[in-house]
This record gives C-alpha cells, structure tokens and sequence, in this order.
C-alpha cells in the first residue's frame, strides 16, 4: 500500500460515486433491470425444463393409481402391499367413487373421481390446496382446480346427482394432484356416503416405486401388487407415465416460447451490463490521469475504479433480485396455468447465479477499460480524457457533412463513429429490444390466429341443435368422461331442416354431425369424426395442404393422423360408420388440434345412417342474428331443438396466458434495451459536453442540441430496426413450427404468415423509438445544460 | 455613434451571499470600438464576457447587444441572437477536433441554415484571408496553436458577425503566434469590427484595443482611451 492507504482510495471511490450521480443511478437502474430480466428469463427457462417432472417430484405423485375392490381386498391387506418389492411408499386406502354433480343453475358435470382424504397432506401424492381449506366434514367438498372458474368458485354449491335426495356440496377448496389420482375430494365418510349400487365404493392406493421410468417397470409393479391381493381385487390402475405424456404434450408449446424469451433476456442483461460498466469506467479517463498525476499507483487506480462501477451495480443488483422474483410472480402463476402444474418458484439458485454472474460481468466489464486506464502513461490519460480524441470518427463526420440534412443532424449522426465498442453495444441493446418485440407481435398475431382457426363453427351467425336443449358450456377435465353432457332425445332433422329452410332471414345453411365411433383400416380404436351436409366451406378449418372438402369419396383430416398412420395427401383410407365401410380420398391436411389431430372431416353422404345433429346458418344481411335465433327457437323447441346465435369465439385460457406473458417479457425487454441506450447517450453527453457547450456558444439552439444528440442515436435505431426485425421475424418463424410441432401438428399459413408489410415498418420504426427514447432525457439535459459552464468543462 | 453594448447597473452573483462576481456596472461599447477588459483572475473579466454573450444571464441591472436586451431573450432566442451578432475566439481555441479545419469554420454559418455554397465560400475567402488556406482538409489536432486560433477567428467572423468577443485569445500560444494573433486582430479592428477583447496581456490590449476598461473585484477600476490604434 502506498501512502494513499485505504482512506485516501475509499475517498477516491467515494467522490467517485458520489460526484456523478446521475449516471450511478444509471448504472444502478439499467443493472437492476437487466438483472431483474435474467432472474425472470432464468426461471422461466428453469420452468421449462421438464416442468412435470419437477412438480411431480416436489408432490411425491404416484407412480401407480390403483383401484381395488374393498369386499375383496381388506384395508389391513391392502396397507401391507407398501411391503412388497419394489414399492418405495404407499398412501391409502382411500374410500373413492364416482359421482355426477349438478351445478347450482341445474348444470351437470362430467363423471367425477371423489376420494375420500381426511388430510391433503401424504406420503405419496402430496396435494397442493391451492386456495380454501381442506374438507372436514360432511357437506363439503375440494374441487381440482381444473374446474376452478365463475361456474365453481370457492363457497358454490354443488348437488352429488339430478336424483331426488342427492346431497349439496360446498367446495371449500381447489386442490392440486400433479398425478390426477382425483377430481375431488371429501372426507372418507361423505365418500362413502355418496357411494351407491351404480357408483359402487373403491378403495384407491398410491405407490411410488423404486423404479419407475418405463411402462415396463410400471406394468411390473403392477403385477407384483396384483398378485399381493386377492384375485380380482385390482379393479384398475393408473400409470403416471400416462399423466405425463398428456402433460408434457400440454407443456410442450410453451418450452420454445419460454426458451427463446429467456436466451433473449440473458443475453440483452450481459450486453447491458457489461456495456454500462465498461462506459463509465472508460469516460473517466482523465480523472484517472489526474490520480495518477498526484501519486496513485496503476494497481489504485484499478481498484478504484473497479471498485467505483461495483458499488452502483451492486445496489442495481440486489434490487434486481428482488424485482425480478416479484416479477416472475405472475410469469410463474401464468406458466403454472400453462403447464397445469404445482407452484412454481424462482429457483433459488438463480437468485444466487445470477447476481453472482451479474458481479462477475461488472467486475470484468469494468477491469478491461481500468486496466487499460491504468497502463496508460498520466500525461495520456490526461489528455485522452478531455475528450474523445481518438480520430475515430472523423471520416464519418466528413461523409455525413455531405448530407442535405441540417448542421446539427449531420453532427450527431456521425458521432457513434467515435466510440465503436460502445456503439455495438448500443445497437445490440437496440436490435435485441426489436427481436422481442417483433417476435412478441408475431406470437400474439399466431396465437390470435390459433384461436380464430378453431372451432370454424362458430364462425356461423346461429347454431340450431338438432339434440335437444342446447348444450351448456362445462368445463371438462382432460380425459374426463364426457358421457354426462347433457343429452336430450334427438329431434327429427328433417323437421329442423325445415324449419330453418322455412325461416325468411334464412341466407345459407349446412349441417354437421360429430361421431365418435367410427373406425379406420389401420388404426386402433375409434376415431371421431365431423360429417357435412350442404356446402361446409364456410365453416372449414385452416388448410395447411390441399383443400377443403368438396364431394363424396373425399376426406379431409389433421396432421396427427397424417403422422400417426404414415398417410399423406393423396393417400386414400377405409373408413367404417355404423358397418357402412367407405374409401375415402384424403384431400387435405387441416389445422385441427381436437382429438389429438386424428379427427376426420368428410361428407355426410358417404354414410347413410348419418344424420345431422347442428346446423349453421347465415342470416340475410342486416338481420340481428340473435332475433333470428329467438324467432327460430320458439319454431324448433317444441321439435326437441333449440337455437342461438353464435358469440364471436373467445380466445382461449392458454393463448391468453402465452400473450399475457409475451407482452410483459416484451416491456422488460425494451425497457432494459432503452436503459441500455439511456445509459450510452449520458456518458456520450457527458464526454461530448465541452463540445456541445461550444456549438451553443457558436449559435446552436437548445431544439438543435436536441436534434444533435438524438441523431446520435438515430443510425443506431435504424440498423438496430433492420437487424431486429429480420431476426425477430426468423425467431417467431423457427419457433413457432417448434410450438406446433409439441403441439401435435402442423401450421397453416394463416398461424405462421402473420406478419403484413406496414407492420414489419412499424417494428421496424420501434428500434427508433427504443433508441430515441432511451435519448430524450439526456438530450433534454445537454440542452438546458449551462453553455458558459459546459465551456469551462475539461 | 452607435452603441452596441449596452450595460445598464449589471451585477451577477454566483450564490445568494457575498459579494457579486461582477458589478453593479455601467458600460456601453461603441460601433468599431475595440475594448480591452483586463484585470486580476477573479476579477470578473470572464463574467462580463459571458454575459455579453447571452451565455450567462445577469442577476441585476440590463444587458443590451446591438439594441436587444439579452435579459428577456428565451435560450433558443440566445442561440439566434449568438449565430447572427457573435463572433467568439477562446484562450483554448475550442475547436471541434473531429470537424476539419474548413468544417469548423463552415460550422456557424451552417447552423443559420445558409446556403451550402455560400458557407463554403465564406470559409474559403476567410481561410485566404487568415492564411489557412492550406489547412482546410486538415483537423486541428494537426495545427500549431497559432494556426488553430486563426481557424477559431475564421470561425468567428463566418456570419459577419457585429461583435467580436474574445477571451484571452494569445493566453495558450507562444510568443510567435500571439505576435500573429494580434496582428491579425489589430487588421480586424481597422477594417471597422467590434471587438471586446478579455485578456491579462497588457501589450495585447495596448496594441489592439481602442479603450481599455479595468477590472477590481467586479468593479470599474479604470477606462482608458487610446488616442489611435498603433
């Protein structure tokens, strides 16, 4: 240590920090954003790596659901299977039945596992009670939170069945199983109550085994559990392996989408990070030359000014932290609605990564141009740190002086030329702000198209069942029965036919039937199909090849059956309808995600014993459809039909969340790439201020001053547009077929062209704003400065 | 004749106690006229050349230039009345080292939004006057001092400027090129330009100036009239 010792460099650290605060809290604010986006996009790509399996582990989900037969299989006897081979641990015996409540407004409810749990608490399957409290007694019930919506809400009241006597319920909770070993859940005694001679009592155990990674290992302890009970005693069981293909099938879109966010997020944090330091150490050349003019040793001046960017950053990094976990708050909750899986929390190993990875950046960032500082001989440092005295630039400054643009504009274009390293640093901040936003555009454009390409029926103006009573909307549990919808003796179509045909308003029509039992030459089990009448173009799904359906012996159908039985467009399949055996032509690959994509589209007249069951129409131009409808209903309900008008589809949960999630990550983002770009423009303010106190003193006018700073950036803005609307623009075009792939399926154009040229301009203008405004305060600041004073800054 | 500095009871303070850094003064400059402030360090030259300007504002009394009152001008007023009255010469020459020379010069005047040609040829008869000619692609990292503030002369004198101001414009040049400075600014005097030249040399301001005003801690100390200008 020198004579300075530690007091005179604590000073020296200290005036530092101190004496230019503005660009401290610069450097806190745009470290505490970047930050905070690396926490975010760590956990969301934390998130994405295999979600199911970490929430199935943190609940100790069951590897194996089993249902036995509690007349034939004790509880004692049951409780010691947890002793046989290979299972690691067991909960039960739990009492379980199956129930088909109706709502409070009469509506009835897909069939229901109940189990009966007097704790959610257990060894395996160890429930999350995401809201409510657990049921104590009689009365009450937990829902899974699948069914959680305005239907059921904490405090609603459901009865168990449509038959007279049937108990009411109140839901008292919305629980989580990871393992879906249950819809719901009650005490074992209302379980048990509820249990009847057509809903028969079960006794349900949960097993984790030591090895569980195959169907195989499962299908075996299984069979080890089989043969430890009386025979006949295993009415069922369940493979978690089953939950988790259909879950991570479920996750899987999300996995690109979280992935590209969170790479773009990291990135643009280390470019900014390290681009503040590195800027702020660099600008204070001269000061360091005077330290070292007064006796500093380079290795002092090192560690001060190391030292100096730290202490800012540092601050900016604990509040990023902080920032960043409260905003992978609701990131988190919306991918938990996503994945459909227990919380998820910002790992806590990110919280230390990333602060530590930030430090280390700083640290880095900040070494380079202090070592460089130090190295330098005083008088240079002196004399380098007036202002930038490099040369560089100078070319620039020529060639833009040609341009038949004002003085002061041609001045501040030419400027980045001077600080290359900064400049890149800037146009990266600018270009990755314009990748994520044009991506985010992008995304929510597919999402919205996603949205509109499904369900084309509703598209009609009034739908007429042919089936009864409309049917009401439920929500249905993924691979819940849906044998309890409502179902009402079909009416006679014909008569429907008629009725709609006799209708004055009536404009087209055509008429569908979705069948769910028919079979395929080649494929196991049935498959569901959607039969026309009429002329269906109206209501056809996107095509991703070939065309819709227009004649007999034709078949249209989605990518997951194109995939599943090798077929492609022009293959011809055997499809059988109620013993009616037709080949049909396959004539084009629809976007349709139902039934797992292997849900077939064809004509009604292929299969005689059809019938139409719902028909669209469009009314005549300037008739309200919903009169329509009403006018219609009192015509076909005494039929045993019904009709109304079709709302415009509502997006659903999923593209909500993605575009919620996408507009947030979006914001943080180019809010980072404008801090990014604020924090280059001060120090380029502050070097460049003895310069800019001389053009005003020449004449310069405080709006030219703004116009020169903000040119400054503008070039960047621009090449940051065209860099990042291209690459935003391949991102959303590699990612997307990425989503739909998980997804099961192709996209049709309409998903993946969704971008139209004014809006690629539009994107293309946001690198300028991103730019210009990250500009405007220290445009705004060189303007009001002082010129007298500016003139008397070295 | 015409006046073109108007100084009525100007004072200015830098903070709200103590004495002012300049004033309470009262001083009028006249067309052709060639003043020279000298004074102490501290003593309030810098100020009043400030404040002549329109740089700094005053905290009492008025300040008039060419028959503007510069007190009530707004910044972007300032910026104008700079462009079209001002000619400024600095100690440090305050050239911008990433223009050249004949971009400097050319810079005033291209703020005015004069003609491009225009400018080019004003720099180019400037640059022919001042000797400089040679210099014109040239940077002024390249030039000796002497040359650079011929370059900031030329600078100043681009818009035809009613006023010339300079602050100690022979400070940072050796003897030579302060011979040439003041020179060049005894030639600029003759042919009618106003000047009002800050500087602690007093041969400078014997040699230049047409009037001498003296300054004490802000204060008038003396003001001089020389019979002509040698």
């Amino acid at each position: 240590m020198t004579r300075f010792g530690g007091g005179a460099l604590g000073r020296v650290i200290r005036s530092g920090v101190g004496r230019r605060r503005v660009q401290t809290v610069v450097i806190a604010v745009a470290t505490m954003m970047a930050v905070a986006s690396a926490v975010v996009a760590g956990s969301l790509v934390v998130a994405a790596n295999a979600p199911f399996d970490h929430a199935f582990a943190k609940q100790q989900g069951a590897h194996l659901t089993a249902q036995f037969d509690p007349a034939k299989a004790s509880a004692a006897q049951l409780k010691a299977t947890r002793e046989q081979t290979g299972v690691t641990a067991s909960a039960g015996p739990y009492p379980s039945t199956t129930i088909q409540p109706e709502d409070s407004e009469g509506r009835r409810m897909p069939k229901l596992t109940l189990v009966g749990r007097s704790d959610p608490k257990a060894d395996v399957d160890d429930l999350d009670l995401r809201s409510g409290r657990w049921a104590t007694k009689t009365g009450e019930i937990v829902l899974s939170e699948s069914f959680a919506g305005p239907a059921f809400e904490l405090g609603s009241t459901l009865r168990t069945s449509d038959t007279e006597g049937s108990s009411t319920l109140t839901v008292v909770g919305l629980a989580l199983s990871v393992s879906k070993t249950a819809d719901a859940w009650a005490t074992p005694a209302q379980t048990r109550a509820l249990a009847s001679a057509d809903n028969p009592l079960t006794s349900q155990m949960l097993y984790r085994f030591d090895s569980a990674g195959t169907d195989k290992q499962i299908t075996d302890g299984r069979k080890t559990l089989a043969a430890a009970v009386p025979s006949g005693a295993l009415l069922g069981s369940q493979s978690y392996l089953d939950t988790k293909r259909a879950a991570d099938q479920g996750a899987a879109p999300t996995i690109p989408f979280l992935i590209a966010f969170g790479v773009l997020g990291i990135v643009m944090s280390v470019i900014i990070v390290g681009s503040v330091t590195s800027g702020a150490v660099g600008s204070s050349l001269r000061r360091i030359g005077i330290l070292k003019a007064i006796g500093f040793t380079p290795r002092e001046v090192v560690r001060a000014y190391v030292a100096q960017a730290l202490i800012p950053a540092a601050v900016g990094i604990a509040l990023g932290v902080v920032l960043g976990n409260l905003l992978a708050v609701p990131l988190l909750d919306d991918t938990e609605q996503a994945y459909g899986t227990a919380s998820l929390t910002v790992a806590w190993w990110v919280d230390i990564v990333v602060p530590v990875a930030a430090l280390v950046v700083v640290g880095a960032a900040a070494l380079v141009p202090a070592l460089r500082a130090g190295r330098l001989r005083t008088v240079e440092a002196i004399a380098v740190g007036r202002a930038p005295r490099t040369g560089r630039g100078q070319w620039a400054h020529r060639a833009a002086g040609r341009l038949p643009l004002p003085r002061a504009v041609t001045y501040g274009l030419a400027s980045p030329f001077a600080h290359p390293v900064r400049t890149v640093a800037m146009l990266l901040a600018v270009a990755f702000g314009t990748i994520a936003a044009t991506f985010a555009v992008g995304l929510t454009a597919s999402l919205t198209a996603v949205g509109e390409a499904q369900d084309p029926e509703d598209r009609a103006a009034v739908t007429v069942f042919a089936g009864g009573p409309g049917p009401q909307p439920v929500e249905v549990e993924p691979g819940a029965s849906a044998e309890g919808n409502s179902e009402a003796p079909p009416a006679d179509p014909a008569r429907i036919r008629a009725a709609v045909e006799a209708q004055e308003s009536t404009a087209s029509y055509y008429a569908t039937t979705q069948e769910e039992d028919v079979s395929v030459a080649g494929v196991t089990g049935s498959v569901a199909i959607s039969l026309y009448e009429g002329d269906s173009r109206p209501g056809n799904y996107e095509m991703i090849t070939g065309h819709w359906i227009d004649g007999t012996g034709q078949v249209v159908v989605a990518s997951g059956f194109l995939e599943r039985t090798g077929t492609k467009v022009g293959d011809t399949v055997r499809v059988t309808h109620q013993g009616d055996t037709r080949t049909l032509r396959i004539v084009g690959e629809a976007f349709d995600t139902e039934d797992d994509g292997m849900r077939l589209h064809a004509g009604m007249a292929n299969f005689p014993k059809a019938e139409p069951r719902t028909f669209l129409v469009e009314v005549k131009s300037g008739v309200s459809p919903a009169d329509y409808a009403e006018k219609l209903a009192e015509v076909v309900r005494p039929l045993g039909g019904d009709a109304m008008a079709n709302s415009p589809s509502e997006q659903d949960n999923f593209a909500l969340i993605l575009q919620s999630m996408a507009a947030l990550l979006t914001l943080m983002l180019v809010s980072v790439a404008g801090l990014g770009v604020l924090n280059s423009v001060v120090i380029d303010t502050r070097e460049r201020v003895h310069d800019l106190g001389v053009c005003k003193a020449l004449g310069m006018s405080p709006r030219q001053t703004v116009g020169l700073v903000l040119a400054s950036v503008a070039g960047i803005g621009v090449l940051g547009g065209l860099i990042g609307v291209p690459a935003g623009f391949a991102l959303h075009s590699i990612v997307l077929p990425v989503m739909g792939h998980a997804a099961g399926t192709d996209l049709p154009p309409s998903v993946l062209d969704v971008y139209v040229p004014w809006q690629l301009v539009l994107l293309g203008l946001a690198g300028i704003a991103i730019a210009m405004l990250g500009a405007l305060l220290p445009a705004g600041w060189a303007a009001k400065a002082r010129t007298a004073v500016a003139l008397r800054t070295e | 004749m015409t006046q073109v500095i108007q100084l009525e009871g100007v004072a200015k303070r830098y903070d709200s106690v103590g004495t002012p850094a300049l004033g309470p003064l009262t001083l009028s400059v006249e067309k052709g006229e060639a003043l020279a402030v000298t004074g102490p360090s501290g003593s309030g030259k810098s100020t009043l050349l400030n404040l002549v300007a329109g740089l700094d504002k005053p905290t009492e009394g008025t300040v008039s230039v060419g028959g503007r009152r510069l007190n009530d001008l707004s910044e972007h007023a300032l910026a104008r009345f700079r462009r079209e009255q001002i000619g400024m010469v600095f100690q440090f020459f305050n050239l911008l080292d990433d223009l050249t020379v004949a971009d400097n010069i050319q810079l005033p005047a291209q703020l005015t939004g004069t003609a491009r040609r225009k400018t080019a040829a004003r720099a180019d008869e400037l640059m022919e006057v001042l000797g400089i000619q040679k210099h014109a692609r040239a940077y002024p990292g390249r030039l000796s001092g002497g040359e650079r503030q011929r370059v900031a002369v030329a600078r100043a004198l681009v818009n035809r400027p009613a006023l010339l101001l300079a602050d100690e414009p022979t400070g940072a040049l050796d003897t030579a090129s302060g011979q040439d400075v003041r020179e060049l600014l005894v030639d600029l005097h003759r042919g009618g330009q106003t000047i009002v030249l800050v500087t602690h040399d007093l041969a400078l301001a014997e040699a230049c100036a047409s009037r001498t005003i003296h300054l004490v801690d802000g204060h008038l100390a003396l003001d001089t009239r020389a019979e002509a200008v040698r």
